[in-house]
């Protein structure tokens, strides 16, 4: 497969009124084409920084981002003037599924005129019809064929997503629907635009358990069928388990371990991910806990920042980070001390 | 809670507008404890030298004289006092009235709380400078009609204020557990429900001093304040129009003056809310 | 239907607050220490007539009975007549209305046109030396007495530089009522001395009026704006790529003018008190400057119909705010 998108070494922070908190501490990751990856980390991690850096919205004047790339199909996105990135890339070849379902939508207008307006900038027909280059963004029309036509794959798409009766639903304001009805709505704005990767931050979390596995049913079976790629952030590895292709841990700011799905919960080596799955609540009913706690990302420990936490932890961890070394097939490992595991 | 008041201490310092705020109005009073020394001409305040009228601005009168021939400066620095004693008199009965209707309609709820709607919607119903000159004409020209009219047309303002406070923060769970602890009423008002909306109320406060002053100006602009010769800011103004265009700073002095001091109470209560109210500070936090 | 619900509940009480504020009126023009009937018969008057007059005017009634007598006046759109003119009170309302409304629309255009872009932009801005300059601004113009400013504003513009005439309303007669409001009338009859006249006399007293206003909506717009910024459906919309203009001007904004508009009322209160000294002081021909002469002359009934006026008047335009609000916040009428 080939590679979609490749993010290197990237090192970020936060200003914040205790210091510079280290969010984000030289992360690889790299997800192919029409692959769904999982990001699985404890909140606080940074799986939802990295989202937004991805996407380009981090609050400007805060954010310190000190080195590393993202490239997106050759480009990198870091380097890329924010104007090109809003119009070329964000919403067009790389669209957000947020976290909360409520508050992302604007809540004084209806569900349809915040539906057109993704597709007045976004649809892919844009360019075929009706491009005004140019022109004052305030100024710019949406011409009537293309509007035509943008309605009509918005109403099929809905109908895709199962939200019957999709003209009312148009119609309706967001506190109108349920949790459910509008992230079967944010599904569909993502896909609209036919993007190449659609970011899924933790997309069921606000909603009711029953209908969780509905959304995420939709979310990969949609993907498949249309061979894009998801990024999506989940604290549940069993989340992680059931629908995507492959999985990155990260733990404080640093990536740990990449592999594909069945690899990964069979022959993980890292002593993290290792807990990890032990911590996943067991057929007896018994949990068991990661001992230490998740250290303050403002004077993180240096190198692994595992190491207080781990059994095989020695000096070398303490002294630098480990590199990313090879354990398989697509699967890597920053560990000196992998877990041993006997071939399967 | 000693830390809090030491954080919000240090807030206060660094916060320029609450601290600019501060300097203006112990100014203020400042020159109202020591007008006498202070003022170049402290007898002018009540004797004229029409010989000696419409001087400008020179070495001997800073701001020039008025139609009497009296010192600008030193009949200003008089009028602080007249000003402070209003403001702090009416502002004081106006709390005195308003925060305790408030907290009682607010805390009971039902017919308490319709009722100070109802009244109070009748005194929000005209703009305050409107009822204020009609209630300061019909009782005559004087500083307590004065601050009557001001405290009489203000207190729906508090009153309203301190219900909305207070039934925000019934719903508490602390100020519920003291309510099903057995606390009486008036305990859990004064000791639970008043130290959690007293914040507002000095933020209020300050604002509302502004406030109180340039009404309680428009008033003796209007002839309704303290009678001549009184040295009233907005009476200044008044008898200082007839000589415009010469006398310029007759009529800007005085003004000035008014302008410094409701300026200070703003940037006070400005200040103030970003240090005090939480909601607000919160929403500043968030800022990028 | 919630919309419908508040339009009755506010109509309901129009009246009943209408008739509190008469009582209150009432009481206070009837503790006055002054005689308005001696007032106007004169110092030589014998007792005969100032009875005769008494009987006339319906003072020499109880006080309840004199207030109900009023209230059933008031009912049909009689105020009385006036001590001082002679003339029916609602008469010289009607006449001096569209000179405040004139002057208090001019005040509202000049403030909303200044007020929200630049709360907006000093929100955008914020801590920048914009902001902080602005915020310099609104302050001062909430601070400065407004009779202050507006004769600061003669002596600098009328007197010393001479671009704006110093007081009234227009020069000569000004074009034949159809509406009352000069711009409006020197348009229709395209009468254009006329209409740069009305204009010119118009800019320093709506100039004073809007500044407090303008100030109250740059911050009530910049503390709107500040609040939304950082929701979450901003943070979809930049993520989705929206351009960022249209997502402030189009989408922020449409949620910050929710808190503004609530304000209208209050701001809309500022300009009424603020017409009473105004008008004085430019000579403003409006229900403003009645008051306040009324006042001066203890003409009481005339000062009872102002107040049912200004009541009436700020009741309706809260009413419309109310309005207003369900009608940009789809959440209200649930």
């Amino acid at each position: 497969m080939a590679e979609l998108l490749a993010v290197r070494d990237l090192t970020l922070g936060f200003h914040t009124d205790a210091g510079l908190a280290r969010v984000l501490d030289g992360v690889n990751l790299t997800i192919d084409r029409g692959q769904v990856m999982g990001l699985v980390g404890e909140s606080g991690c940074g799986k939802t920084t990295l989202a937004r850096a991805v996407l380009g919205v981090l609050p400007r004047h805060v954010t310190d981002i000190s080195g590393g790339s993202i490239r997106f199909k050759g480009r990198d996105l870091l380097a890329l003037a924010p104007d090109v990135l809003s119009r070329e890339v964000c919403g067009r070849a790389i669209t957000f599924i947020p976290q909360d379902p409520y508050g992302s939508f604007n809540p004084v207008f209806t569900v349809g005129t915040q539906i057109m307006e993704i597709m007045k900038w976004k649809s892919p027909r844009r360019e075929a019809i009706g491009w005004q280059a140019g022109m004052p963004a305030l100024l710019q029309t949406y011409p009537a064929e293309r509007r035509r036509a943008d309605r009509d794959a918005v109403l099929k798409l809905l109908d895709a997503v199962q939200l019957p009766q999709p003209e009312q639903i148009l119609r309706k304001y967001p506190h109108e629907l349920s949790g459910g009805q509008r992230q079967r709505l944010m599904i569909a704005m993502a896909l609209l635009p036919e993007p190449d990767l659609v970011i899924a931050d933790e997309p069921t979390t606000a909603l009711d358990v029953t209908i969780q596995a509905q959304i995420l049913g939709l979310i990969r079976r949609l993907a498949t069928e249309r061979g894009v790629a998801v990024l999506f952030t989940t604290h549940d590895l069993g989340t992680a388990y059931e629908i995507c292709d492959a999985v990155t841990v990260m733990y404080a700011g640093q990536d740990v371990e990449s592999a594909p799905t069945d690899v990964f919960f069979t022959r993980c080596v890292h002593p993290y991910t290792d807990r990890l799955l032990a911590s996943l609540p067991r057929p007896d009913g018994k949990v068991a806990g990661i001992p230490g706690e998740v250290p303050s990302l403002v004077t993180p420990p240096p190198g692994c920042r595992f190491h207080p936490r781990c059994d095989s932890a020695a000096a070398d961890c303490r002294a630098a980070r480990p590199p990313e070394t090879a354990s398989g097939a697509g699967h890597r490992v920053r560990c000196f001390h992998p877990r041993v595991r006997a071939a399967a | 809670m000693k830390t809090g008041w030491r954080q919000a201490l240090s807030k206060f310092v660094r916060d320029r507008a609450a601290l600019i705020g501060s300097v203006i109005i112990l100014g203020l009073i400042l020159c109202a404890i020591f007008a006498p020394y202070l003022a170049p001409f402290p007898d002018d305040v009540y004797e004229f030298h029409t010989s000696n009228r419409l001087r400008a601005p020179d070495g001997v009168h800073y701001f020039g004289t008025d139609r009497m021939g009296s010192d600008v400066l030193s009949r200003i620095l008089f009028g602080a006092r007249i000003t402070i004693m209003i403001a702090v008199i009416a502002i004081s009965i106006t709390v005195a009235i308003g925060v305790p209707i408030g907290l009682i309609a607010g805390y009971y709820g039902k017919w308490p709380s319709d009722a100070l709607m109802r009244v109070s919607d009748i005194f929000l119903a005209i703009p305050q400078v409107v009822l204020a000159i009609a209630i300061a004409q019909t009782l005559g020209p004087s500083i307590e009609n004065v601050i009557l009219a001001l405290s009489a047309t203000y207190w729906p303002f508090w009153a309203r204020l301190v219900y909305a406070e207070t039934r925000s923060v019934k719903n508490e769970i602390f100020i519920e557990s003291a309510i099903a602890l057995g606390a009486p009423p008036w305990r859990v008002m004064l000791l639970h429900v008043l130290p959690n909306i007293a914040s507002a109320i000095i933020v209020r406060t300050s604002i509302g001093m502004g406030n109180t002053i340039l009404t309680a100006a428009i008033l003796g602009f209007l002839g309704l304040g303290a009678p001549p010769p009184a040295p009233e800011w907005g009476r200044m103004i008044a008898e200082s129009r007839e000589f415009l265009p010469e006398a310029w700073w007759y009529a800007t002095a005085p003004g000035l003056a008014i302008f410094l001091v409701v300026m200070g109470f703003n940037l006070l209560g400005d200040g103030l809310r970003d240090i005090l109210d939480p909601r607000i500070r919160r929403a500043a936090s968030r800022e990028e | 239907m919630r919309r419908l619900e508040i339009i009755v509940s506010r109509l309901a009480w129009f009246v009943p607050t209408i008739v509190g504020l008469l009582i209150i009126i009432f009481t206070i023009s009837h503790i006055i220490p002054t005689d308005p009937v001696r007032v106007l018969a004169g110092d030589n008057a014998t007792q005969e007539q100032l009875d005769a007059l008494r009987k006339e005017y319906g003072y020499d009634k109880p006080l309840p009975i004199q207030f109900i007598n009023y209230l059933k006046d008031v009912a049909t759109g009689n105020l009385g007549i006036s001590i001082f003119t002679k003339r029916p009170i609602s008469e010289t309302m009607w006449h001096r209305l569209p000179a405040t409304l004139e002057l208090t629309f001019a005040a509202v255009f000049l403030s909303v046109l200044f007020g929200i872009p630049l709360g907006v932009l000093s929100a955008l801005k914020r801590n920048s030396l914009f902001d902080h300059v602005l915020r310099v601004i609104t302050v001062s113009g909430l601070a400065v007495a407004s009779f202050w400013l507006a004769m600061e504003l003669q002596f600098l513009f009328s007197m010393n530089l001479a671009v704006a005439p110093l007081n009234g309303r227009i020069s000569g007669f000004g074009p034949d009522p159809i509406t009352g409001f000069f711009v409006i009338d020197s348009l229709l009859i395209w009468d254009m001395e006329s209409l740069r006249s009305a204009l010119s006399h118009m800019i320093l007293p709506a100039i004073t009026l809007a500044l407090p206003a303008a100030a109250t909506i740059v911050r009530f717009t910049r503390a709107g704006v500040l609040e939304v910024i950082n929701s979450n459906f901003v943070l979809y919309e930049r993520a989705m790529g929206i351009p960022w203009p249209l997502i402030v001007w189009k989408y922020v904004l449409r949620n910050a003018l929710i808190s503004t508009v609530t304000q209208i009322g209050l701001i809309f209160g500022v300009f009424l008190s603020g017409a009473v000294v105004v008008e004085t002081v430019f000579d403003w021909p409006g229900i403003g400057a009645y008051a306040v002469n009324s006042i001066l002359q203890s003409d009481y009934k005339a000062i009872m119909g102002f107040t049912i006026w200004t009541g009436a008047i700020f009741l309706i335009v809260n009413l419309i705010t109310d309005i207003a609000h369900t009608l940009i916040d789809p959440r209200s009428s649930q």
